[in-house]
């Protein structure tokens, strides 16, 4: 009769090794594997897109700040957040986040849905003071955004990554055509590599975010990106239960 | 550890030996411990069979558990139990108790909804909420406004009118105010008349000599100033120019300057410069239609609606 014991593995650090691989494996396979196969839980809804060359470099400023240590983006479909911060998020809305913003921590409000709920004005002044428009505001003061100039030497290889992981940014001209297919020619023009720079150059100057034209500064990618979050999918077109059954 | 001390410790060991002399403790979980965990393995089967579970395939196992909601089209639905049906569900409870009340906001004259004791309380309790979330951050909690960057909206000074329509229509759309810059148009000297011009409406001790030839630059077609802010100087709410006639100021801090050279600069500053800002968002894609009339409502009851 064979008889296990447990003082096999324990003694024999080369099996305990193998077998804590296989533990771990079959662990990842069952909770992540899923994950990326698993089509139903993803909406299908019209609008979302990636994020153009100016508010892509927005999102980096974002992530170096460290904005996500106190706001999450994700909207929970609890009847509270829905009054305070709108329609729940959907896993689309986050499809070409890399890495999403969810986050898990709230200081501060959730700014999931914060895209032109204010001017841009008041973005730029609360960044640089929070408390001169919040006075009961804990957020630290962001003053060098609206003075540091904006990097851009490398937006196009900071574009060229985000491909390599599945962002459709368009390198060749087959690309380019699947764009226009699939988010239109005007969009598709903002996702193409090679323009990156002058669509960058071109959004920041008549967008002119930070209320400085003379200048493309970090503000002016920040608060481009800010006030694009959550307003990609036009939730007047879809019914209060749409989203129902992907969960 | 001393070997006195191992020997009168009553915990046994395993039995095993290590390198000789390196023995462990045998501390087993308390039973009680033990039983919990099988019970909540058990009631993670039990989970798995009631509600969303395993990824299978393209899809998930939904679970046995069901949920009925409302849906906004009046229609009512039975699905299997997730966190977004659950959301309708309760929030359904909560719309229903409210609809009698929106629907009455929504059917009646702006007029009426003041007088009428019970709308009036229900439009002041779910404005104020609906207005901290979405107007303090500029206009401020209570309304009070910020000088140079949002308007007062509690007194009886209004840069796009006061009444329930003005006000429900700068909700629904948005503003976005604008003065042109004069620093290429006029001296230093002239934009110094104008100021005192503008100064001596509001009853300020400036050079009357000064304020007088601003008085002619200002309806001249130099400066042009009554184009916009209207022959008397009291503004056009059609194109949101300022009254220029009373002691409300809001892009040039004239409260707060002390002394006449400092009002007088700061009313230069914006003649010099214009005015390219006082964006107000459009509410309309955030804020239902009853929502933005209850809003209408509750922020001419602010104070100075007309």
């Amino acid at each position: 009769m064979f008889n296990f014991k447990h003082e096999w593995i324990e003694t024999n650090v080369g099996l305990l090794l193998v077998l804590v691989m296989l533990a771990i494996s079959i662990g990842g396979l069952v909770e992540i594997a899923p994950l990326f196969l698993i089509k139903n839980t993803v909406e299908k809804v019209d609008g979302v897109r990636p994020y153009t060359p100016l508010e892509l470099r927005g999102r980096d400023i974002y992530q170096r700040e460290g904005c996500y240590l106190c706001h999450s983006q994700m909207i929970r479909p609890f009847r509270d957040e829905a009054l305070r911060y709108g329609h729940y998020s959907l896993a689309a809305e986050s499809e070409y986040d890399h890495p999403f913003q969810w986050g898990s921590k709230r200081t501060g409000p959730d700014l999931a849905r914060v895209g032109k709920k204010y001017s841009n004005e008041w973005q730029v002044a609360h960044l640089t003071s929070p408390r001169s428009m919040v006075p009961e505001s804990v957020m630290p003061n962001f003053p060098w955004l609206e003075k540091n100039e904006l990097n851009i030497s490398d937006i196009k290889e900071r574009m060229e990554a985000l491909r390599k992981v599945g962002v459709p940014y368009s390198l060749t001209k087959s690309e380019y055509q699947a764009n226009v297919k699939q988010f239109g020619a005007a969009t598709a023009e903002m996702l193409s590599i090679p323009d990156a720079r002058k669509n960058l150059i071109a959004q920041a100057e008549s967008g002119n975010y930070d209320g400085d034209p003379s200048r493309i500064t970090e503000m002016d990618a920040l608060v481009a990106y800010l006030q694009v979050l959550g307003t990609m999918v036009d939730f007047s077109k879809y019914d209060d239960d749409a989203f129902v059954k992907y969960r | 550890m001393s070997q006195e001390k191992l020997q009168s410790h009553t915990v046994q060991t395993t039995g095993h030996a290590w390198d000789g002399d390196l023995q462990e403790y045998n501390n087993p979980i308390p039973d009680w411990w033990l039983y919990a965990f099988y019970i909540s393995v058990l009631a993670a089967v039990a989970y798995w069979f009631t509600y969303p579970a395993w990824p299978i395939g393209n899809g998930f196992t939904t679970g046995f558990d069901q949920i009925t909601y409302v849906n906004d089209k009046g229609v009512t639905k039975t699905t299997h139990w997730n966190t977004r049906a659950l959301l309708m569900h309760e929030t359904n409870e909560a719309v229903a108790a409210q609809k009698p009340y929106f629907d009455k906001v929504a059917a009646m004259p702006f007029e009426q909804i003041a007088k009428n004791p019970e709308l009036n309380s229900f439009v002041l309790s779910a404005g104020k909420q609906l207005f901290s979330d979405n107007c303090a951050a500029c206009h401020q909690q209570g309304g009070g406004g910020k000088m140079d960057f949002a308007p007062n909206l509690t007194d009886d000074d209004w840069l796009y009118g006061g009444h329930y329509a003005n006000i429900q229509q700068t909700i629904t759309d948005g503003r976005h105010g604008y003065m042109p810059p004069f620093a290429e148009v006029l001296t230093d000297a002239q934009m110094t008349q104008l100021a005192d011009y503008v100064l001596s409406l509001s009853h300020n001790a400036v050079n009357p000599e000064s304020a007088k030839a601003g008085d002619v630059l200002f309806h001249s077609e130099t400066a042009a100033c009554y184009y916009c802010h209207g022959v008397d100087a009291k503004g056009r709410q059609a194109h949101g120019s300022a009254n220029l006639t009373d002691s409300i100021w809001l892009w040039a801090d004239v409260p707060d300057a002390k002394t006449i050279p400092l009002k007088e600069a700061a009313v230069k500053n914006v003649i010099r410069t214009g005015l390219n800002k006082g964006v107000m968002p459009s509410w309309k894609d955030r804020l239902s239609a009853e929502q933005i009339k209850l809003l209408t409502v509750y922020v001419h009851e602010l104070g100075g609606g007309k």
